[in-house]
This record gives C-alpha cells, sequence and structure tokens, in this order.
C-alpha cells in the first residue's frame, strides 16, 4: 500500500510541476523567448483568480475562461510590441535568447511591482475544492487532482494540435529552424507570437489552478519560473511531451524521497535527478541531438 | 611623478578635511521642521510577505497616529515626522548598504529595523557602528542575550528560540499532568535558522517534561506538498502535532492535516497561525488550533488598537509580532520626548532604561530585552488568545481537545 501512496500522490504533485511548466515550454522551446517573467505571471493568473473568487464568488474553473484568453491577449502584445523586434534583430538564437532574458528581466519587476501596488506583500490563500478522495487507500485533495488532470488534458491537445495540424506542423518547423521555415513560406514572426500567446494562455491555466491550493504572494514568481525551468529543460526543450512526463517524474521522485528516506531531501532529490537526465542525455529526457 | 602624487595627497587631504567639516557641523536642532526617521524593508523578495503583515502597516500606522497628533514633542514644540523608505528585496547585502545610505546620504534622524531574523542580525552591526537604536522586533534568536551585550544601541522584543518552546513545552506538561494529553509528540520544522533553534530548543524541553517524539523531521524552505511529511507524522500516532512553520507551509499543513481527517488533541503550527489570513481562510476549522504568538485579546488597548489598524490598513494585525512593533515605535517615541534633543545615543540608553506606556502594557526592558513576551497562542472563537507563559497575568486556559475538523 505504500507503494500506491507514494505514486499517487506523486503524479498529483507531478500534475501540478508538468502544469506550470507547459506554457514555458511553448515560449521557450518554440518561441525561443526565455521567458523570465514566466513565475510572474503565473502569480498574476492566481491573483485574478482569487479576486474573481473573494469578488464575485466566481469558481477558479469559470474564472479560467475569463483567465485564459486576457493572458492570451497580453502576451500577444507583449510578443508584437517589445519582444518581436529583438528575435528579428538577434543575429542568431543564441544573441535572440539573452535579448529576451534581458527583457523579459525588466517585465518581470514591472509585473511585480503591479501585483505589489495592487496586493502588498502579504499571503493570499482560499480554499476551493478542498475535499479529501481516498483511491485505493491514498487520500487526495480534489482541487490538486483537478491541476493533474488539466495538466494531462492540456499536454496532449498541446502535443496532439503541434503534431497532427498543419498549424502545429509549421510552429515545429520554426523551432527547428526559422530561417528554413520562412523559405518555404511559413510567416515565422506571426506564428511565433501565436505560440508565444499560447503558452501564455497555459500559465493562466497553471497560475488558477494552483492559486486553489498554494498559498501565495507577489514575490513568489521566481519559485514557479525555477521549477519549470528544471522540468522544461529536464523533459528536453520544446517538447510538450517530455515536460509532462519530466513534471510527473520529478513529483514521484520527490515524494518518494520524502515518505522513503528523509523530507529534508527532496530539493537535493530534485536537483540530482535534474543533474542526472542532464548527464546522461543532455538535451533531456526527449530532446533532440543538437543541430 | 612625486609632485602629481603631492597633488593629489594635498587635494584628498583636503577634501577630507572639508567632509569632516562639514560631517562635525550638522544643522543645528533649532533649525529642524521634522524629524526624519528611514527604513529599508522587504517589499519584495522572499520576506515580503512577513514584512508586509507584521512590519509595514504598523510603520505606516504609527507615522500617521503621530503626525494626526502634531508629532514627536521635542522640547516645547512638536515636530512632524517625514519618512525615507527603500526596499531591501529581502537580500541582506541591500538591507546594510540602505541603512548605510540612510545614514550618511539621507541624514535621517532614526532608522527603524527591517523584517524578520536574518536582517536584523545582518543590520545590527552598521546601526551600532553608526549608533542608531536598533529596536529589533521581528526577530527570534538564541544569540539575543549575546547580542543585546555586544550591542548597546539593540533590543529585542519576541523572546529568544528557548523561550518560546520552553513555554509550549511547560503548557504541554501541565496539560499531561492533568490527564488531557498523552506522551507522545510528532515534530516537523523548516530547515533554516527559525526552524533548527526552535525545533532544537523544543526537543531538550519536551525530554525534561517525559515526552517521547514519535516523528521529527525537517522540510527544505518551498516544499510544495506536505502531504508526505504528515502522513509518516500521523501513522507515529502523536496526541500533539507541532510544526515550526512559515505561512505557506502553516497554512499548507492545517489544510492537509483536514483532508487526511489528522485530529490530534493539539495542533499547534508556526508562523501564519496568528494572521488573520489563517482565520479568514480556515473560519470555524481554526478553532482550536495553537500557534507561536497571541495577545491579551480583552485588553481594551488593544482592541483599540485592532480597530485603528483596521481603519487604517483596511486589514486587521496579526496577533503575534504586529502589536509588539507598534509598541516598540510607542517606546522610540517616548524616549525621544523624554530625552527632548535628536540625541541618538541618549535615546537608545533611555529605550534601554526607561519604562514606558505601550499599547501591550507598561514596557520595561531587561538588559536590552523585552521579557514577558507571549510564546503559544490558540484560536478560541474567532480570537487568538495568549495561553503560555501560563504564569503571566492575561494567560488564558487551553482548549483541549482540539475541536475536530469540520
Amino acid at each position: 500500500m505504500l507503494l500506491v501512496d507514494i505514486v499517487l500522490p506523486g503524479l498529483v504533485l507531478g500534475g501540478m510541476y508538468a502544469l506550470i511548466a507547459l506554457g514555458l515550454t511553448l515560449q521557450y522551446g518554440v518561441a525561443r523567448i526565455m521567458n523570465l517573467s514566466y513565475g510572474e505571471s503565473l502569480v498574476a493568473a492566481a491573483f485574478g483568480a482569487f479576486s474573481l473568487y473573494s469578488g464575485l464568488g466566481l469558481s477558479p474553473l469559470a474564472a479560467l475562461l475569463l483567465a485564459v484568453p486576457v493572458a492570451m491577449g497580453l502576451n500577444w502584445l507583449l510578443y508584437r510590441f517589445l519582444l518581436e523586434r529583438l528575435m528579428r534583430r538577434g543575429k542568431d538564437r543564441g544573441a535572440q535568447e539573452i535579448d529576451s532574458i534581458l527583457v523579459t528581466f525588466g517585465v518581470l519587476f514591472v509585473i511585480q511591482g503591479a501585483m505589489l501596488v495592487a496586493f502588498g506583500g502579504q499571503y493570499y490563500s482560499y480554499s476551493y475544492l478542498s475535499i479529501p478522495l481516498t483511491i485505493l487507500g491514498s487520500t487526495l485533495a480534489v482541487n490538486r487532482l483537478v491541476a493533474l488532470l488539466f495538466a494531462a488534458l492540456v499536454g496532449v491537445a498541446v502535443y496532439l494540435a503541434l503534431t497532427r495540424t498543419r498549424i502545429g506542423t509549421a510552429v515545429r518547423a520554426i523551432a527547428v529552424d526559422p530561417n528554413a521555415a520562412r523559405l518555404v513560406g511559413i510567416d515565422v514572426a506571426a506564428l511565433s507570437g501565436l505560440a508565444f500567446a499560447f503558452g501564455g494562455g497555459l500559465v493562466a491555466i497553471g497560475g488558477v489552478l494552483v492559486s486553489m491550493f498554494l498559498t501565495f504572494n507577489a514575490a513568489m514568481g521566481v519559485v514557479f519560473t525555477m521549477k519549470a525551468l528544471v522540468v522544461v529543460i529536464m523533459g528536453g526543450v520544446g517538447n510538450v511531451m517530455g515536460a509532462l512526463v519530466a513534471g510527473l517524474l520529478l513529483g514521484v521522485v520527490e515524494t518518494a524521497v520524502a515518505r522513503l528516506i528523509d523530507p529534508g531531501l527532496t530539493l537535493a532529490a530534485t536537483y540530482t535527478l535534474f543533474l542526472g537526465v542532464l548527464v546522461i542525455r543532455p538535451t533531456g529526457l526527449f530532446g533532440r541531438a543538437a543541430s | 611623478m612625486f609632485s602629481t602624487n603631492r597633488r593629489t595627497l594635498l587635494r584628498a587631504t583636503g577634501l577630507a578635511a572639508l567632509t569632516a567639516a562639514l560631517g562635525i557641523f550638522p544643522p543645528t536642532a533649532d533649525a529642524q521642521e521634522k524629524i526624519r526617521i528611514g527604513y529599508a524593508i522587504s517589499k519584495t523578495g522572499p520576506y515580503a510577505g512577513g514584512a508586509g503583515i507584521t512590519t509595514l502597516p504598523n510603520y505606516e500606522l504609527w507615522v500617521r497616529d503621530v503626525n494626526a497628533a502634531g508629532g514627536i514633542k521635542l522640547g516645547d514644540k512638536k515636530l512632524p515626522i517625514e519618512i525615507v523608505e527603500y526596499d531591501d528585496r529581502s537580500s541582506s547585502e541591500e538591507a546594510v548598504k540602505a541603512i548605510e545610505r540612510l545614514a550618511n546620504q539621507d541624514k535621517v534622524d532614526f532608522i527603524l529595523a527591517p523584517w524578520g531574523t536574518g536582517l536584523n542580525l545582518a543590520v545590527g552591526p552598521t546601526l551600532n557602528r553608526l549608533g542608531y537604536p536598533h529596536l529589533a522586533v521581528t526577530s527570534v534568536t538564541d544569540k539575543a542575550p549575546e547580542l543585546a551585550k555586544r550591542w548597546s544601541n539593540a533590543t529585542f522584543w519576541l523572546g529568544t528560540s528557548a523561550q518560546i518552546s520552553e513555554a509550549l513545552a511547560d503548557l504541554l506538561g501541565k496539560l499531561k499532568g492533568e490527564g488531557k494529553i498523552g506522551g507522545t509528540i510528532a515534530m516537523v520544522s523548516i530547515a533554516d535558522q527559525f526552524g533548527i533553534e526552535l525545533s532544537a530548543a523544543a526537543r531538550a524541553a519536551f525530554k525534561k517534561h517525559g515526552f517521547t517524539l514519535g516523528y521529527d523531521k525537517t522540510y527544505p524552505m518551498g516544499t510544495q506538498d506536505l502531504q508526505p511529511l504528515l502522513k509518516d507524522a500521523v501513522a507515529s500516532n502523536p496526541d500533539t502535532f507541532i510544526a515550526f512553520s512559515y505561512p505557506p507551509d502553516t497554512i499548507a499543513l492545517t489544510e492537509q492535516a483536514q483532508l487526511l481527517k489528522f485530529n490530534p488533541k493539539i495542533f499547534y503550527v508556526g508562523v501564519g497561525t496568528a494572521f488573520p489570513l489563517y482565520k479568514g481562510k480556515f473560519a470555524a476549522n481554526s478553532d482550536g488550533v495553537m500557534g507561536i504568538g497571541g495577545w491579551n485579546a480583552d485588553s481594551p488597548q488593544l482592541k483599540d488598537y485592532l480597530a485603528r489598524h483596521k481603519a487604517a490598513t483596511g486589514k486587521e494585525p496579526d496577533r503575534w509580532a504586529s502589536s509588539i512593533t507598534y509598541a516598540s515605535l510607542q517606546v522610540l517615541q517616548q524616549a525621544i520626548e523624554k530625552v527632548g534633543k535628536l540625541d541618538r545615543a541618549a535615546v537608545a540608553a533611555e529605550i534601554r532604561a526607561g519604562t514606558f506606556e505601550t499599547i501591550i502594557g507598561k514596557v520595561k526592558l531587561k538588559d536590552g530585552l523585552l521579557q514577558e513576551v507571549w510564546s503559544v497562542g490558540q484560536w478560541q472563537n474567532g480570537e487568538f488568545y495568549a495561553l503560555a507563559p501560563t504564569s503571566q497575568p492575561g494567560a488564558r486556559a487551553a482548549v483541549v481537545p482540539k475541536p475536530q475538523w469540520q
């Protein structure tokens, strides 16, 4: 029974990790923006859900219908008016990455500052679907299960969209080689913007769902950026399935270490796993060899 | 070569002399229109959560209260307070730099403390060197008595880790003696200085009172799922659950305990239990939960303070260090008024030696430490009443066992 009690809660925790990493996979892997303001966007979505819930009594799941389009719109604007010219100016991927890091580092402080003005530095928390559910003798919280469910659904949907549709194929072509993609008539700028905006929508899903069970404040963004980065790199940059698998794996390993060895070692386990994966497969679990 | 050097030297010496001269003759006290008070506080970074609830609202409330009353009385006139504020970004280096800047560039008359044990210890030596009184309110450390000896300008207001843990163990020992709880405790603690000091002191104190620790583990900061920890704690079948935790963990542990239907007779969680957020989130389920801190909620001064805090900031204060933070500022004001001039050394000495009327009652520090500090509180009917030290006047009786989670 201990095995079930490790695997199920581990998958649930991992689902959250995968969920918070999916957006970064698209933004970094496809749109080539190393978005350092990622965690702040996630927390902003959490604040949005909190405000709608406490102010209007709107359920966070209903809030998703509002949060996702708004986040996509804002991210599209951000790309269109700020990031696109960087992408055009950067000579190669390295230069583009450095530029995007510098710009989104600034954006980080803008978002954080706005949140501090609006909500102050203190902690926020509310309860939604905090209901116990016992599966095979292991008790799980429904809100965390919902997050896992969303991670799986969104992950698979995005994966299918990328691999089975025309636009998805074009987006993947950009991720592989933007110049070659341009040569075959793909509108690189427009599709990159779309991928970035879509990534932003996924961040909002993550933020809204995480706000149901994590206590957050305006200063907490960096925690999420770090975790998402570990998951994305471990899964193979730009690979949606990779992020999903890496997130789940991380959750199970952390839970196993906490139960079997010592809860004090979960952080060490995370980074040992991370380093281990990178030593064996430098491009991540599902990553392609660098061309 | 030589002449250039000499010229440079002469110029430097001249500059130094000029600077020194300016330093020796500060603006005279009668020309002073305002009292400039500066502080650097964590508006961003991991400490912003604590600073935003405990420290900053009280700084703002106090300044508003003092200025509304015309200011701080200096001799025969009242001077309003002018504030210089910086963000230390939860970083020790930034905090120290900001203090230097406040003292050397902004030339403020007094400096208020940052939030948290780490930052207060970081700025301690600088404030001491610059000669500013240091009211290190939100710092809990066993080094406090020693530091207060070393830094004559510094005062500590929340007790030591040992005091807090011993008061908790005394209370538990008393309850065990009355047959209300058994002898098994499960304890978890956060792996930083706060958690390590408190749990170390608690281990010794529990042993002294004949308790056994069925489960005793630490967890790293930023742990996003505490359920594995709690499951093993539950498995040790304790009557008492103790967590020396930080606000996000305090909330998460309580929530997980409810999900797991873990109903120990005593459920004690750390920083954040005394926050209004806790009561707001858990409502009736907060009833019976014990935590660090507490206050004498029946005191009319504190009732009045609660109302003013709510009116001015839109939020209730936390029931641990908020009122003490405000009281420390009242002490600073009264010390300045008693000294009658902006003499920082005299004010620091007065803070240590004097007796002051504050919202938490009469304050008289001993060896730079506030002695009468609440260590354990409990939510009872929507208010966080102080339980321990049981010897302190105003201590309430504990409700044990805690009502079952609903």
